[in-house]
């Protein structure tokens, strides 16, 4: 904002504010007077945490961490401010306005790497280097994992969970019957397509998919399949060259992997992918492993009802995103925000919520016996594979860029440019976040 | 001047709560909107104001009406409106004349046709997405499915799936929510003609069609003018329905107002306000016009 | 407050034509047998159209988990149940019972205003009245997006508490543009000769206003009051900006029922759904006769 900009806004704020005392209708039960000093002020022992996690196993996982936390911290009070919807779109509309107006909450939720950059950038929150020291984390924590968070030196966020995006799910049936072995692996993506193909050939969907964002999750797999763990993490800094004749391979088995897939894909939401896994009508899936829950609410076992395994050509590599809690700039209480995050990356708060939401501890210390059967075999793989970030979950790119890659995606997959220009869509998209 | 005063002030006194607040949350916050956008906040830092921004000019609208993306969404968009206006006009009008005449449990059919209205798009959206379902033959579901249980299988399509003409789909469930408003007021405008005047085309020997024609279509002519009006500047707000029904970023119903909100969560806030304020210029092209004709009218 | 309120409004500001008497609607029955014939099968088949959204709701609240999906959308539920609804009761009554707390003092307020608004603009009128109406008028037109960022950094510079009171502003607020509309318009109707023997007898502006005008003014009321009302209830723009799902109204949490969950479970969102629509549409079941009504008397009877 120009200092113009600014004065106006404040012109137009104490304008506001006066209307607002005449009015008789601002009045607030909150106890605050509609002055411009912006916002509630939590009184000492209130910690106010921000999620986007409302319903479902998330909102459980969060109730389990609430619970450790008020174990551990009983004279801080635990103040709720998740705001659901929209995979935390909206939430993530209200907290900037929070922040913008230094009315910030204790502490938020965030997806864990680049997406913090705009938060960093902004100034709007704390490097907790001293905190990874102080809890003891920088041992807990992989040692990947760590350097995946660190900007110049500086970490500024603790992570809560993991999740695996590099993950395909199948219905052994299905497979059966287009005469295929359901215990076969697919070491490339050039060994999967003939496995497609004789899905095609019996009718089913070979591979189910869902909307814009679930094939940006497909094309980040495919990329990290095609081009290597290595040459995959240099797209996102500028190592590997967008324009590259590897990178237009990869983006033609992209191009074949969708003529693999459901037409109504783009009206679908990843839960009604997955379901036609469930449902016999699909053979694969590629999702990430919350989709796990979705298997077990169908009361599906493991290798009798559904398989899994990592994306073919992805083995040994662990694509991560993970949530991960912040400290704000100027933090009504920052004490208490520390308690909250010394919870989030105690062995027992991530213990608590992973078994509740199903998916990992960031910790590498947590009892595998504790967890799922799934969850074990994660566990195993987060500890010994490679680490890469996710580009559909915020791990791997700011947001404007993972924005731009989604509508240069949904461009393309809908018919409206060809892969040259998709190629193209894609450096500009990836050379703007840099 | 006391009895001036005494004569205005009081009317003026009442009024300008109303005028402060207008001013402010209507005609400032456009005035601070205009001012973001013509700066260079088109990341995070410069947007939430940590580091200043500077005056570009009109680089943003450049940048946006330069950008074929943005003209497929501004085509949309004129796409949208068109399909939207000329069914809710159609069906509407359509509904309005066949209750004009005596019908048993007029009221009956006037509150089905109009009750879409009360439903929000965030209610209706949860199953107009499986309505809109683009899969036909062996897998057809939602309305392709209905077309081939009853017969109409001809009819089955991809939707809002068609990359050229996609957005049209969208308008339905739009049509389905307004048409019955605009039965409303066409039914109050076919209400609202004298009887005489009907009469008297029949006695002079007119025939149904050009009584239609020459006494009752001109005396509608207002009604139409002010649901063309109100229509065609709702479907600038087209943002609910896609918001619910697709996705905000599907490529095929991209519009301005999906662009801004994905702008706007990349925090190029600079951009995002360009939009806003491009969708302000439709809008007043659209209804200034309209609102001085309204004021001459009111004067006179 | 959502476009459709917007478009009623000034709709009902529009009709300036005299109500048709309703006696004669009693002529030609019977005269044309065959188009009538025609005329109830077209309404019927018209209303089965509309209809079609809402039975796919319907049914599809009262299946189980399995049988709720979209391959058996036009099914009958293989069992019934009410499990559905008695989930989206528990999930969406508090934010229910806020969203009553937000809508009848924001409809309240802004008729209340509209219609002090309305005539001061048309009956106890000052200079430059014309102006000032189609000033605000223009309100009632802007997109949001014109002006929803700036907006949403005053509203937390100002201070407002995220929820209800804030929401109930800002419906009042754009609100105003409508509600003044609809009254000027109905007021204007009202003879001149009626405030001149209120302001012969001395009677000052107020008391005019309370003794001459308020007591006719009930059918441009309850038109307002409706459309603030549904507007402010199914409005969700302002409710994802500045409420959250612990404060804000219903649409919101329907929302969070709807899209939010990882699993979602299509037949309490569509239970959700209904249950969400249920007092507008019992608004305009009970009031709609009164709306259309007062629609068409718009500025007309006095």
């Amino acid at each position: 904002m120009t200092r113009k900009h600014t004065r106006i806004m404040g012109v137009v704020a104490a304008l506001a504010a006066a209307t607002l005392a005449l009015s008789s209708c601002g009045s607030d039960d909150g106890g605050n007077d509609g002055g411009t000093d912006g916002g509630t002020s939590n009184s000492a022992g209130q910690v106010e945490v921000f999620t986007w996690w409302a319903s479902g196993s998330e909102k459980l996982g969060l109730d389990a961490l609430v619970e450790v936390f008020n174990t551990r911290h009983p004279d801080v009070e635990f103040v709720n401010g998740a705001v659901a919807g929209g995979a935390g779109s909206a939430a993530k509309d209200l907290l900037q306005s929070r922040l913008q107006t230094n009315d910030p909450p204790d502490t938020f939720q965030a997806h864990a790497g680049a997406e913090l950059t705009d938060y960093i950038n902004a100034a709007q929150i704390e490097d907790v280097s001293d905190l990874y020291e102080e809890f003891e984390l920088t041992e807990a924590f992989p040692e990947d994992l760590i350097s995946r968070l660190t900007v110049d030196d500086k970490i500024y966020s603790i992570p809560s969970n993991i999740h695996r995006a590099n993950m395909t799910w199948a219905n052994p049936t299905v497979l059966t019957e287009a005469g295929l072995d359901p215990t076969a692996t697919y070491a490339t993506l050039d060994e999967w397509f003939p496995a497609l193909d004789a899905v095609q050939a019996t009718g089913k969907t070979p591979l189910s998919i869902a909307t814009t964002w679930t094939q940006v999750h497909l094309l980040e797999t495919v990329l990290l399949s095609a081009l290597g763990d290595e040459a995959y993490s240099g797209l996102w800094d500028g190592t590997t060259d967008w324009n590259s004749p590897e990178v237009t391979a990869a983006l033609e088995d992209f191009e074949k992997l969708m003529s693999y897939t459901n037409t109504d894909r783009d009206g679908l939401d990843w839960p009604d992918a997955t379901q036609q896994v469930i449902d016999g009508q699909a053979a694969f899936n590629v999702m990430g492993d919350w989709a796990v829950a979705a298997f077990e609410e169908a009361g599906q076992e493991a290798e009798t009802d559904f398989i899994y395994f990592p994306v073919p050509g992805t083995d040994g590599v662990f694509d991560f995103l993970a949530d991960s809690f912040t400290l704000p700039v100027g933090a009504p209480n920052a004490d208490g925000a520390k308690a909250w995050l010394e919870t989030v990356g105690s062995l027992e708060g991530q213990t608590a919520f992973n078994q509740a939401k199903g998916s990992i501890p960031a910790r590498t210390d947590a009892d595998p016996a504790d967890f799922s059967e799934y969850q074990q075999t994660a566990i195993t793989s987060f500890a010994d594979d490679t680490i890469v970030s996710s580009l559909a979950h915020g791990a791997a790119t700011p947001v404007a860029t993972l924005n731009a890659i989604t509508d240069a995606t949904s461009k393309f997959t809908s018919g409206g440019s060809d892969l040259a220009s998709f190629q193209s869509e894609l450096a500009a998209a990836a050379g703007s976040g840099s | 001047m006391f009895r001036k005063f005494r004569h205005w002030g009081p009317p003026l006194l009442l009024i300008s709560p109303t005028l402060i607040v207008l001013g402010i949350f209507v005609y400032g916050l456009i005035a601070v909107n205009i001012n973001t956008s013509l700066t260079d906040a088109n990341d995070a830092a410069r947007s939430v104001g940590s580091e200043p921004s500077t005056f570009v000019g009109l680089d943003n609208y450049a940048e946006l009406l330069g950008s074929q993306d943005f003209q497929h969404s501004l085509r949309n968009l004129v796409l949208y409106t068109v399909v939207f206006l000329v069914g809710t006009m159609a069906f509407g009008f359509l509904w309005a004349w066949l209750l004009d005449r005596p019908v048993r449990f007029e009221g009956f059919y006037r509150s089905i046709y109009l009750f879409p209205m009360a439903v929000s798009f965030i209610a209706s959206g949860v199953v107009w997405r499986w309505l809109l379902n683009s899969n036909q033959g062996e897998s057809a579901l939602g309305l392709n499915r209905l077309f081939q249980m009853v017969g109409l299988g001809f009819l089955q399509n991809n939707w809002w799936n068609n990359i050229n003409v996609g957005i049209a789909a969208i308008a339905i469930p739009a049509i389905w929510q307004l048409s019955g408003y605009v039965m409303a007021l066409f039914l109050a405008g076919f209400r609202g003609i004298p009887d005489e005047l009907r009469e008297a085309g029949r006695m002079d020997g007119a025939s149904e069609w050009k009584l239609y024609r020459f006494v009752i279509f001109p005396q509608l002519g207002p009604v139409a003018l002010a649901a063309v009006i109100i229509i065609g500047h709702m479907s600038l707000k087209a943002f609910d329905l896609i918001m619910s029904i697709s996705k905000p970023a599907n490529y095929q119903t991209k519009v301005p107002a999906v662009d801004m909100y994905i702008l706007k969560s990349s925090f190029d806030y600079a951009s995002a306000a360009a939009v806003g304020t491009i969708l302000l210029v439709i809008v007043g092209v659209l209804v200034v016009p309209y609102l001085i004709h309204n004021h001459r009218e009111g004067r006179s | 407050m959502t476009t459709a309120a917007a478009a009623a409004a000034a709709a009902a500001a529009e009709l300036t034509t005299p109500i048709r008497p309703a006696s004669r609607a009693k002529a030609p029955v019977g005269r044309f047998s065959a188009g009538r014939t025609i005329r109830y099968a077209l309404l019927l088949v018209f209303v089965m159209i509309v209809l079609v959204p809402v039975y796919v709701l319907v049914v599809t609240s009262f299946k189980g988990a399995g049988d709720a999906s979209p391959a058996r959308a036009w099914n009958l539920p293989q069992i019934w149940t009410t499990e559905n609804w008695r989930t989206a009761w528990e999930t969406l009554s508090p934010a229910l019972g806020r969203t009553f707390q937000m809508v009848i003092p924001a409809a309240i307020i802004s008729s209340v205003l509209g219609s002090l608004n309305g005539f001061v603009l048309s009956r106890w009128r000052f200079r430059g009245a014309d102006i000032v109406f189609t000033l605000i008028l223009f309100g009632m037109f802007i997109p949001y997006q014109a002006v929803i960022i700036p907006l949403s950094q005053i509203v937390v510079q100002v201070g407002l508490p995220s929820g209800v009171p804030t929401l109930i502003f800002l419906h009042v607020i754009y609100g105003l543009p409508i509600t003044t509309l609809i009254f000027r318009n109905y007021y204007q109707s009202i003879p001149h000769e009626l405030i001149e023997a209120a302001r012969i007898d001395g009677a000052g502006m107020l008391r005019t206003y309370y003794s001459v005008v308020l007591p006719i003014s009930v059918p441009s009321f309850v038109v307002v009051l409706i459309w603030q009302f549904t507007s402010a209830w199914n409005d969700f723009l302002f409710a994802v900006f500045f409420s959250s799902s612990q404060n804000g109204p219903v649409t919101l949490a329907l929302n969070n029922l709807a899209n939010g969950a990882m699993l979602q479970n299509y037949g309490v969102s569509m239970a959700g759904a209904l249950l969400a629509s249920f007092p507008t549409l019992l608004v305009y079941i009970l009031l709609g006769r009164y709306f259309i009504g007062g629609l068409m008397s718009g500025s007309v009877k006095g």
